[in-house]
Formats: structure tokens, sequence, C-alpha cells
């Protein structure tokens, strides 16, 4: 290439590229530095033995005990109800968390909505299952601490989604109603509800859909449905039932999902 | 007083209802409650245990008053290292593998065998949750934060090739084709063509899914997979509400930040 003196083209200033640069610099050490501190907290005698394993426990899980399946409907029936009942609960709880957390019907904007939005991110940060532990100490095991589990995470992320759909509605609806001299229910009820239906059934669905997800391990911690089988399946070593129970829970959970995607698309 | 007669009966407007067909509408609602009821009706519970646990509620709602994060300050952080080193290596390679995954996931660029082998891999990695998965890796890889590293990376492939795959589905044809005009090869087709359409989308969901690893990497220490999970699990069973409170406020303290600051990020991007 003849050096002309002509500057060639360039995606970047110089200085923004050596910012990008070095940005990258950064992020491949961080990430060099997590690994080692991952790679110093592991046994590398049981990575490098795992092929063995692997095979090993393949060659366990089949063939698959597919008698165990009568003892599993009942857990399946809980981890159902788990997920819709936890669900339901959680609507009842995250509607009115989400009028007060969104900015054109919060009734405070500094007191109020600051609280509703604490309550929002404490739910989402915690896992269902953290939940299921903290209620499984708290009020012993079984399939309501389940219940409470679920709608407890569940709160925040209906009521998120729900407070955007509502900061999204188009305001000359509700003017018109308020225009009629409708009171504050009213404006409620016939400018504001109908327009976030859709958006909130849509969220409901997806929820109960994650939720069937998320019920099948709860029973790991004590909180009811078919975790329970797989862990007692697991300590006992009886990979052909492990087998069964997998197959169960993801035939569910594409049920679910079939489901959950079908009434999406009827309502939007 | 006649013309009143001729008028038709007046009652109430009322709204549309949802589903048009009175006998489905019946019909749904009608089975909905029978479920509930059926629902309702097979759980058991052991209402004393329930209210003699009720102290122990208001224990823990106590803790969050005066937390402990002293005692056991040597555990929680070591719990929170590993979950935050865990948090972002298995983002990266969730990342690394997603992106050819969901290429191949895309209906517009891979052939069919290769379509339904990346949709195969999606379906899997969503299907199970990251928990259940993390088991099966401690007992092939052993215990410790590996294990939760994979279980981490499998997840995100699952939710990262999904969605990056229907963006790439998404599309504006005409500028890939204008790449393909120049001449350009397969490679240059997908760098200049598509990859700077779905850019911006794909920072925006690996920030999201950076998230998502953290919180997950909070439960799958339960299982033995690393993480503060362990930590957690271990004070909750000795009934240590104090610091299950501590761990708990850094968690969602932690949440926060990386959620503000995506979101800051996001907007910056996009």
């Amino acid at each position: 290439m003849p050096v002309t003196g002509e500057k060639g083209w360039q995606r970047r200033t110089t200085p923004v590229q050596l910012a990008v640069w070095f940005g990258w610099l950064l992020g491949v050490a961080l990430f060099v530095w997590c690994w080692q501190t991952i790679s110093a907290a592991t046994t590398w005698f049981f990575v490098t033995d795992s092929p063995r394993v692997i095979a090993d426990i393949g060659g366990r899980m089949f063939p698959p005990a597919w008698s165990y399946l009568d003892k599993l409907w009942q857990p399946m029936w809980d981890t159902i109800n788990i997920a819709t009942l936890g669900t339901l609960m959680a609507m009842f709880m995250a509607v009115p968390v989400a009028f007060m957390a969104a900015r054109n019907t919060t009734p405070n904007a500094y007191v109020i909505r600051p609280l509703a939005l604490l309550i929002i991110v404490s739910s989402r940060s915690i896992n269902s299952l953290i939940w299921a532990l903290l209620l499984v100490a708290i009020m012993g095991p079984g399939v309501l601490a389940g219940i409470f589990a679920i709608s407890l995470r569940s709160i925040g992320f209906i009521a998120k989604l729900l407070y955007e759909a509502i900061e999204e509605i188009d305001h000359t609806q509700v003017e018109a109603i308020e225009t009629t001299g409708a009171g504050r229910a009213q404006v409620m009820a016939w400018g504001i509800v109908p327009q976030i239906m859709p958006a909130f059934a849509g969220i409901m669905v997806f929820r109960w859909d994650i939720n069937i997800r998320e019920s099948t391990v709860l029973g790991l911690v004590g909180a009811g449905g078919i975790g329970l089988q797989l862990q007692s399946s697991l300590n006992v070593l009886a990979w052909p039932q492990v087998t069964v129970i997998l197959v169960l829970i993801i035939a569910t959970v594409l049920f679910s999902e079939w489901v959950s995607a079908r009434v999406r698309h009827a309502i939007i | 007083m006649t013309a009143t007669a001729a008028m038709p009966e007046l009652r109430p407007w009322r709204g549309r209802p949802v589903i048009a067909d009175p006998r489905v509408r019946w019909g749904l609602g009608i089975g909905f409650a029978l479920y509930l009821a059926a629902a309702i009706g097979t759980i058991d519970v052991n209402w004393q245990r329930v209210w003699e646990g009720l102290d122990r509620g208001w224990a823990f709602l106590a803790a969050f008053g005066e937390p402990d994060f002293i005692s056991r300050w040597r555990d929680i952080s070591e719990g929170l290292i590993e979950s935050l080193t865990m948090t972002v290596v298995s983002t990266a390679l969730g990342i690394a593998l997603s992106v050819p995954v969901a290429l191949g996931a895309a209906r517009n660029l891979a052939p069919l065998p290769v379509y339904l082998f990346c949709r195969g891999i999606i379906t899997l990695s969503r299907s199970f949750q990251e928990v259940i998965v993390a088991i099966l890796f401690v007992a092939m890889f052993g215990f410790g934060p590996f294990a939760g590293m994979l279980t981490l990376s499998f997840a995100t492939i699952g939710f990262l090739a999904k969605l990056l795959a229907e963006d790439i589905e998404d599309i504006d044809r005409s500028q890939a084709e204008a790449i393909q005009a120049t001449g350009g090869s397969w490679l240059q087709w997908l760098n200049y063509g598509i990859q700077p359409q779905v850019m911006p989308r794909l920072i925006g969901l690996s920030l999201y899914r950076l998230d998502i690893n953290f919180r997950e990497s909070a439960v799958v220490g339960i299982v033995g997979a690393g993480g503060i999970g362990a930590t957690l699990n271990t004070a909750f069973d000795r009934y240590e509400f104090d610091t299950a409170a501590a761990i708990l406020i850094i968690i969602i303290a932690i949440v926060m930040v990386a959620e503000y600051a995506s979101g800051l990020i996001r907007q910056r991007v996009q």
C-alpha cells in the first residue's frame, strides 16, 4: 500500500478505538480471573473422569422404569396445582401493587410508588426455590409452602409487566370516560381495565407456564410436587426412575407451553 | 302511554364478553371452577404445624430489621465471590455457545435438518429448570462451582439462542441481500448483512441474562453446585434467620444495581 499521507477510512476515531480495545482487555481479564477462581475450587479429577461417569449413568438410565409412572400421577397433579393456585394467588396480590407502581395510577408518587417498586424488586430477585426454602422452614413441608413460594416469586413478575402495560395505556380513552362524569372506580373499570386486559391475560398465562417449570423442583426442598420423587430417586441412585420423571417433566412443560402459546395467540 | 309499550325493553349497558359463544364461556368457567375445587380439595395442610411456624415467620421478618452480616461474613463473602464468578464465566460461555445455535435455529439461514437439531437443543435447555440440570451436572462433574457454571451456560443457550433466533428471523432481508449482491462470502454476509441488525438486541439480551444468571446462581448452590445458595441453605437449616436475611438483602441489592446498570447500557445501545 503506497503511503500517500491521506487518511484512510476508519470506523472509529483513534481515542474511541483505544477505549474499545481497553474495554475488551478489561472484559477478558475479568473473565480469566473469574475462570481461575472457579478452577481453583474445582476438583479436576472428577471433571477429567466425567466421560466415564456420564457413560455409566447413561447406561443405567436405560431402559426407563415405566411402571414407576403409576406413582407419579399424584405428585404431578400436586405440581400443576402448585403452579395454578400459586399464580392465582399472586394475581390477587400483584394487581394492587401494579396499580400502585404505575406512574399514572399511583395514589402517591413519593411514598407508595417506591414502596410498590421495592416489593416488586424483592419478589423478583429471590428465586421461588429460595422462597420455598424459607417457607418450608416456617410452615413445614408440603404443598402449601410450594403455593406460597410460587406466588411470592410471581408477584414481582406479574406486577412489573402489568404496571408497564398500565403506563402505556392510551390516555384519551381515560379522558373520554372522565368527561362523562364517571367516578374514580368507574374510570378504572371502563377507561383503564379494558385497555390492559389482553396484556394482563397474556402475562398471567405466561407466568403460569413458567411456574409449571419452577414447581417441578420445589419438592427438592420439601415444598411438594414431583421434585420430591426426583430427590428420593436420586438419593437411592434409581436412575431408571429418574429417566421416567425427566420424561414426564418434559412432557408437562411442553404441554403447558403449548397451552400458553395457544391462549396468548387467541388473545393477541 | 301506549308509545312506551312499543319501546324495546331497556336494560343497563353491559360490555361485550371476551368469549362470544355463551356455551363455551360457561363451559370454560364451570370447568375451571370444578378444577379449582378439586385442586384445593387435594391440598393436605397440617394446620397445627403452620400455626406453630408463625412464630418463626415473625422471627424471620424481624431478622430483616437487624440482619447479621458479621458472624458468618467469611462464608457469605466466599459464596458471593463464587456466585459472581460463576455468573461472569457462564454468561460469556453461554453467549459464545448460543450464537452458533441461534444461527442454526433461524429458519431463514439454516437448512431444515440443522434447524430442527438446534431447535431441539433449545427446547431441551428450556424444558428443565436450572436446578434439575444442576443435579445432573453435579452427579457428572462433582460438587463445586464448575457444575454450576456449566448449568448456567446450558440454561443461557435456551434463553439467548431462542430470542436471538427469533430476532434473526425478523431481519430486513434487503440489507442482507445487498451484501450478497456485492459478492460477499457467507461469513461476510453474516458479519455485514445480519450481525449489525441483531447486535443491539444481542447486547440487551446478554445483559438481561447476566442478571438472570446471577439470580439463578443463588439457587444452584442448594443442590451443591457452588455459589451463595449453599450458604443460604445452611443458614435456613440452622434457623439462623439473621444471617439468611443478610444474604437475601445482599442478593436484592446486587440485583437492583445490576438491573439499573443494564438499563443504562441498554438505553445507550438502542
